[in-house]
């Protein structure tokens, strides 16, 4: 589904040049649920944003669904995100004035899908997430777990083959950040790729693959199966901080 | 652009943002509203300007003769200058002349009919007076040509010296005395955009014959058929300089005979008016164009405010074009409506005005006896202004929008969505 080949990247402030990715090679398959750790600046969000076509890489090659991302229009960029990726954010990023189930419908205004159609559509999917009495809400009526459940339904309306989730459960408490992955998780199971990123080792737990990230690199990759090494390293990294 | 969704998606971004989209809109609806009564008071100050000129014929000339102050060919200066018929015959043939009238002053006579008299000024002329000074003929005729050429007694009489000898009574074919000579009242007329219509009108001939007046014409009114400027001024040279050669005194000379040439006037007014519209509108777009500014600026905060919702939209598909048209329709409609509005607005007190400006006419008509005074006329924009005006706004609209537009389609989602 994802592949990555020695992608860097850098920024440049200035005279400074800030050397975030330096070369990223990774392979993800389609139906796999993957979280991305690594403390601040060890360039985690990057990686997300040029899985998600929201930033360019400098060097390497990035496949997505076996189609090669080099430079590319705006335009395309924009209808790649529509047809594979779904987004999920830290901070939800509804739009203010549009209510629910207009949040949800927005992916298919983009696809040129009708409005009576989308919005049958947004209903369907805020049933799934039991937001279906909310619908009318404006964004700041509701709670942050279900601020967060509209979002994942906005992210899945368009049947993307890929959701990315940027610390989706950083802004909420744990009770409602487990009923979050839960969702995710079940997303997941109807096959489709999860890329979370996350600074939480309960919820990277829950993934089935984690990807640390350090300094740019990848520092190493804990399957599912190893599981129960990857919590001696985080009780041993929790001693030591 | 004109399918049904996105005009839905820009209604809803307007409803959910009322203050933001009225202070838009103000703006722009000011403006417009400022250009329209601009032009609508410049219109009406013209209109009327020139209907105070319609009372005359705009291409009047009056020709009178004095003393000449240069000496010319031996003779002194001091030298009185004076009309006869055959100036008025050599005049008339004049290229460039239309009608053409010789005027012999009687000064204040007395007329009377039955026990009534009164003092009044007498006026000689021509048939053709009535076409120079526009008279307008309550009852009856004026003086025509068999008039002049049978030197008959004939008086065409002011309104006021009319009522103040008849009353009610039929005036038409009764005679009057004038210094004691019997004319029979041939008309009633009245001068246009005038209160006093106290002068008598008697053939010239009739005059000269009865009153000693010999062949001695005082002045000369004419019309000028030149159509510009420089024509009318070259028929007047051409007048003069015939005069000059006939009556032996220098054509520069300017105290010999005097001229009045109600075409340059009128197109010195005309110029004038000419002027004072381009002037509203410079200032009138100068308003528009502050308040294009201002929906420009208010656009880019708009843009600005709306960063992380672009960016948002832009995360979930949408193409930079579809940021554009967002922007920029959003822009268009707004100018457009409030533009709109300002028209109407703009317009609409124009009509009011106008409506005053009429009611106030008509009062003045009706107690100055047939012809109302004002200097402010129809102040009213026709209907291309307006037109040339909506298309302005939605060029407008284009204009202000366009560069926020650009800005809102360069936003990364990156750093739209980087955080709160």
């Amino acid at each position: 589904m994802i592949r990555l080949e020695n992608i860097h990247k850098s920024y440049v402030t200035g005279n400074n040049k800030l050397h975030v990715l330096k070369g990223i090679d990774l392979h993800i398959e389609q139906g796999e649920f993957v979280s991305i750790m690594g403390s601040s600046g060890s360039g985690k969000s990057t990686l997300l944003n040029i899985l998600g076509l929201l930033d360019v890489h400098d060097e390497g090659s990035y496949y997505l669904a076996g189609r090669q991302i080099a430079s590319m229009s705006e335009t395309k960029a924009a209808q790649l995100r529509n047809e594979y990726l779904g987004f999920v954010f830290q901070s939800f990023n509804l739009i203010s004035f549009k209510n629910a189930m207009e949040n949800v419908a927005l992916p298919l205004y983009y696809q040129k899908v009708s409005r009576k159609k989308r919005n049958l559509m947004a209903m369907d999917f805020l049933d799934r997430m039991g937001l279906k009495e909310w619908a009318e809400h404006m964004p700041n009526e509701l709670s942050g777990g279900q601020k967060q459940r509209i979002a994942i339904a906005r992210a899945l309306i368009s049947k993307p083959k890929v959701i990315l989730a940027d610390e989706p459960t950083g802004a909420l408490d744990t009770a409602t950040s487990y009923e979050v992955m839960e969702i995710i998780k079940e997303i997941n199971g109807e096959g489709i790729t999860v890329i979370l990123v996350t600074h939480e080792h309960d919820i990277a737990a829950m993934t089935r693959k984690i990807i640390r990230l350090k300094d740019g690199q990848i520092q190493e990759i804990i399957r599912n199966g190893e599981l129960g090494r990857f919590r001696h390293t985080y009780m041993k990294e929790l001693e030591t901080a | 652009m004109f399918d049904i969704d996105i005009w839905q998606e820009i209604f809803a971004t307007i409803r959910k943002n009322k203050m933001r989209t009225f202070l838009t809109g103000f703006s722009v609806a000011w403006g417009i509203f400022m250009l329209m009564v601009l032009l609508g008071s410049g219109n009406g100050l013209s209109n009327g300007v020139s209907e105070n000129f319609r009372n005359q014929s705009v291409n009047a000339m009056w020709i009178w003769t004095g003393e000449t102050k240069m000496p010319y060919q031996g003779l002194k200066e001091g030298r009185p200058i004076n009309f006869h018929n055959d100036d008025y015959e050599l005049v008339k043939k004049m290229k460039g002349v239309g009608a053409a009238s010789g005027r012999y002053f009687m000064g204040n006579s007395k007329l009377s009919y039955e026990g009534e008299y009164g003092e009044y000024t007498v006026m000689t002329c021509h048939p053709d007076l009535l076409e120079v000074e526009k008279y307008i003929l309550e009852q009856g005729r004026f003086i025509n040509q068999i008039d002049i050429l049978e030197n008959r007694k004939s008086v065409v009489l002011g309104k006021d010296i009319s009522t103040a000898f008849f009353k009610e009574e039929e005036a038409i074919g009764k005679y009057i005395k004038i210094n004691n000579i019997p004319f029979k009242v041939i008309g009633v007329s009245t001068e246009p955009g005038s209160t006093r219509n106290r002068t008598a009108y008697i053939p010239v001939t009739t005059a000269q014959k009865v009153f000693n007046g010999s062949n001695r014409i005082h002045n000369l009114a004419i019309t000028n058929e030149g159509t510009t400027l420089e024509e009318t001024k070259a028929i007047q040279e051409n007048i003069k300089n015939t005069l000059a050669h006939k009556h032996r005194f220098d054509a520069k000379d300017d105290g010999a005979v005097g001229m009045f040439n109600m075409m340059e006037r009128y197109l010195e007014t005309q110029k004038i008016f000419q002027a004072i519209r381009i002037f509203i509108w410079i200032i009138g777009i100068g308003t528009l164009i502050a308040g294009i500014v201002g929906v420009s600026n208010i656009m880019l905060i708009v843009v600005k405010e709306r960063t992380k919702e672009i960016g948002i939209r832009k995360a979930i598909g949408a193409s930079p074009r579809s940021v554009i048209g967002l922007v920029l329709l959003e822009s268009i409609l707004i100018t457009t409506l409030a533009g709109y509005i300002g028209l109407v607005l703009g317009t609409g007190l124009m009509e009011l005005v106008n409506m005053f400006v009429e009611q106030s006419y008509e009062a003045s008509k009706a107690t100055s006896g047939g012809s109302g005074e004002t200097i402010f006329r129809n102040p009213t924009v026709d209907l291309g202004v307006a037109a040339i005006s909506t298309i302005l706004l939605v060029v407008a609209g284009t204009l202000a929008g366009y560069i926020p537009a650009k800005r809102a389609a360069r936003i990364k989602p990156i750093e739209a969505l980087r955080d709160e």
